[in-house]
């Protein structure tokens, strides 16, 4: 597992980045070499981002993907722009017909009020979007530290904190979630610290693990030797080396986030006041539009929140596989 | 090992001000410096949980100190559900008397009686007591909606819940697991694209969803398999035709469950067979003659299935988590329809008793998890 040395997992990377000297901060940079070094490191990092996005190009799904990131961002913050928010006003909508299935006149179809499916997809997608991703910050935020924790220290701290990552890896984050934001007030801001406090763990888990392979590493013991503290192999050595793989990790989690507030908002612990993708299939369900035959009320919600999962997922995937080439043979 | 040399004291930024700001960019410009080895346990694609890493190296020691250790570990476990459930519920909201008297107009007088009746005028630390001493003896309190106490309420809706479930599992396992060594097996044929990008699909969908959409075509539109429930009323039970009609009723569901499912298994399977690939002893077995079949099915396999064991009891918890959408939508007379039925209450009794009641049945899924991990891995059994 800890076969790949830096030098090997990417040749290009610069092998000497200063940010890892334990003293760049503490002392003048006495000489000119610093100079042409700080030269060399932007040249290989330009290099490097170049090959990277090659990498990245190539990858035809992970294109798609970033592509269609793009437009549901686009839409999502442009949706005032393309449908006042008064469309979405029920009683605005009393010359329109209810359920009208998709056609040039309504080109999703319309909702058992009268409001247009398209209009509530591209305000939902405001919400979904924005939770999925505040969720996962958190969520990674706290999985990171948890993880370094875990990994780090040892003794009882470190078992009481692997104890409270077993906790939580083994009970689904769901069942918690729904508990949380039961008991809270109904808002956004509910569904994302539901989601966030509960779905740390593997994230937890997987930076444990990078922690414990790094910290085997000589540096860590040369900076331990020279008298560092915790804090400083925390965050100078171990949160540097963690990083990237959170990141990757943070676009696969995103999908889950969202399909977790689809859920909870689906069970009815959303914001009722605000458009979602979960919110607009739990309508459907109040009225029964699987069974009545209003197949575009239930199919348009469940097809954006399927692309925006996808196209995170596979997004993330190519930047796993670019941060991680052992994944790269498979 | 190359280690970062440290004699090259640099001016720029340190690295997380780049590492951070990279994918925000939208530029895969991963800096990084000290990224090497990561560990190969992030594999496994979106069901990402790598075999090899949780496990921790497994201690020496009895099977009775292995025991021991597991049933503190799952005793510890409840105990954190307990005590979250008591927070959870009876801290969070505030005064659950006020939420319920905020949902129906009620007088004073008749607050303080439900308040003495739920025995919220104690001191937190004995209310503390009493729902300990309740969970002990099998007294979760009262629901507020149904009016019967939550025990009675679970016992009765537990039945569908772990048939549903367990057919769910067994299915799922049982397709997830083989479609996972034949895609690990058969890499980047034709059968491993299919297979792996199939269940990514799956995978990105909520199961609720997959449950509206089979409702949608084999109950609405094609009619050939029932909406809800469980039985139809008015057949003899445990006759032949209740039992078919059950089965009936069951397919949909389980079908939407397994669908969420199996791709995680698959996934797991899949990596897990991967990291097998390349090892010796196949080789061996190769050169002793035996078939690619033989050399899959006996030796490749089993070895790949060890890590797999953890993971896949890992992720019956999301099972069952998926079970309360699923029953939601096919109006199936379990504990997640119980669920469901609490929150739109909100009957925060019942909500507290089915999360204590799923949580548990999760812990004890994962303590038999353990258990039987180490009777399949003769390598823990003997050190």
């Amino acid at each position: 597992m800890t076969a790949n040395t830096p030098a090997e997992a990417a040749p290009g990377k610069p092998s000497g980045a200063g940010s890892l000297n334990p003293s760049s901060g503490r002392s003048p940079q006495s000489g000119a070499p610093a100079v042409d070094g700080a030269k060399l490191v932007r040249e290989r990092r330009l290099n490097n981002a170049k090959k990277n996005w090659a990498m990245f190009r190539s990858d035809i799904p992970a294109m798609v993907g970033a592509v269609l990131l793009i437009f549901f961002i686009l839409i999502a913050v442009l949706a005032p722009l393309i449908a006042p928010e008064s469309r979405l006003d029920v009683t605005k909508q009393l010359d329109v017909p209810r359920y009208a299935p998709p056609s040039l006149a309504h080109p999703l179809g319309t909702d058992d009020l009268g409001r247009e499916m398209w209009v509530r997809i591209l305000w939902g997608s405001r919400v979904s979007i924005l939770v999925g991703v505040a969720a996962t910050v958190m969520s990674m935020v706290i999985g990171t530290i948890m993880g370094l924790a875990a990994g780090h220290f040892t003794g009882l701290f470190g078992a009481v904190v692997m104890r409270i990552i077993d906790f939580f890896l083994v009970l689904p984050s769901l069942l918690l979630a729904i508990v949380l934001s039961s008991v809270l007030e109904r808002g956004v801001f509910t569904i994302v610290v539901a989601i966030g406090l509960t779905s740390w763990a593997s994230t937890a888990r997987i930076v444990r693990s990078q922690t414990l392979s790094v910290e085997s590493r000589l540096y860590i013991e040369r900076a331990r030797i020279l008298g560092a503290g915790h804090s400083h192999i925390l965050f100078k050595h171990l949160l540097p080396s963690v990083m990237p793989l959170v990141l990757a990790n943070t676009t696969l989690t995103v999908g889950g986030a969202i399909i977790a507030e689809s859920t909870l908002s689906f069970l009815g612990l959303g914001d009722t006041s605000k458009e979602s993708w979960g919110t607009i299939l739990k309508n459907s369900m109040d009225v029964s539009a699987a069974t009545s035959g209003y197949w575009w009320y239930v199919l348009t919600p469940g097809i954006a929140i399927l692309l925006v999962v996808l196209s995170f997922t596979m997004v993330g995937r190519a930047l796993e596989a670019i941060i991680n080439p052992a994944l790269r043979s498979r | 090992m190359s280690t970062p040399t440290h004699d090259h004291p640099q001016p720029t930024d340190p690295e997380n001000p780049e590492t951070a700001s990279a994918p925000e960019s939208g530029g895969p410009s991963s800096g990084g410096s000290a990224a090497g080895g990561p560990s190969s346990g992030a594999s496994g694609g979106p069901a990402s949980i790598g075999p090899a890493d949780m496990d921790e190296p497994p201690k020496g020691g009895s099977f009775l100190g292995y025991l021991l250790r597991k049933l503190g570990g799952a005793a510890v476990s409840m105990i954190l559900v307990v005590v979250l459930g008591f927070f959870a519920f009876r801290m969070l909201p505030g005064d659950p008397v006020l939420k319920i008297a905020k949902e129906r107009p009620m007088s004073p007088a008749q607050i303080a009686e439900l308040r003495s009746q739920y025995g919220l005028d104690k001191p937190v630390i004995v209310q503390f007591w009493d729902y300990l001493v309740g969970i002990l003896t099998g007294d979760l309190g009262e629901s507020y909606v149904y009016r019967k106490s939550v025990a009675a309420l679970i016992g009765e809706y537990i039945g569908p819940t772990l048939l549903l479930t367990a057919t769910a599992a067994v299915i799922a396992i049982a397709l997830g697991l083989w479609l996972g060594q034949l895609s690990a097996w058969r890499r980047n044929s034709l059968f491993d694209k299919l297979a792996s990008s199939t269940s990514l699909v799956f995978w990105s969908v909520p199961t609720f969803w997959l449950g509206l959409i089979l409702l949608m075509i084999f109950g609405g539109t094609l009619q050939w398999l029932p909406t809800g429930g469980m039985v139809t009323p008015g057949l003899e039970p445990w006759s032949f035709a209740a039992v078919i009609d059950v089965i009936r009723h069951l397919i949909l569901p389980v079908v939407s469950l397994v669908a969420v499912v199996y791709a995680q298994f698959l996934m797991v399977m899949r990596a897990s067979l991967l990291e097998e690939m390349n090892e010796d002893y196949l080789t061996t077995a190769r050169a002793k003659g035996l078939t690619e079949d033989e050399v899959r099915r006996r030796h490749a396999v089993p070895n790949a299935l060890l890590p797999t064991v953890t993971v896949v009891f890992l992720h019956i918890g999301g099972l069952i988590a998926g079970a309360v959408t699923v029953e939601a939508v096919f109006s199936w007379p379990g504990l997640g329809k119980l669920t469901f039925e609490a929150i739109r209450g909100p009957d925060l009794p019942l909500l507290q008793g089915t999360f204590v009641v799923f949580s548990a049945i999760i812990i004890v899924m994962n303590l038999a998890a353990d258990l039987v991990y180490r009777w399949l891995d003769p390598r823990i059994r003997r050190a």
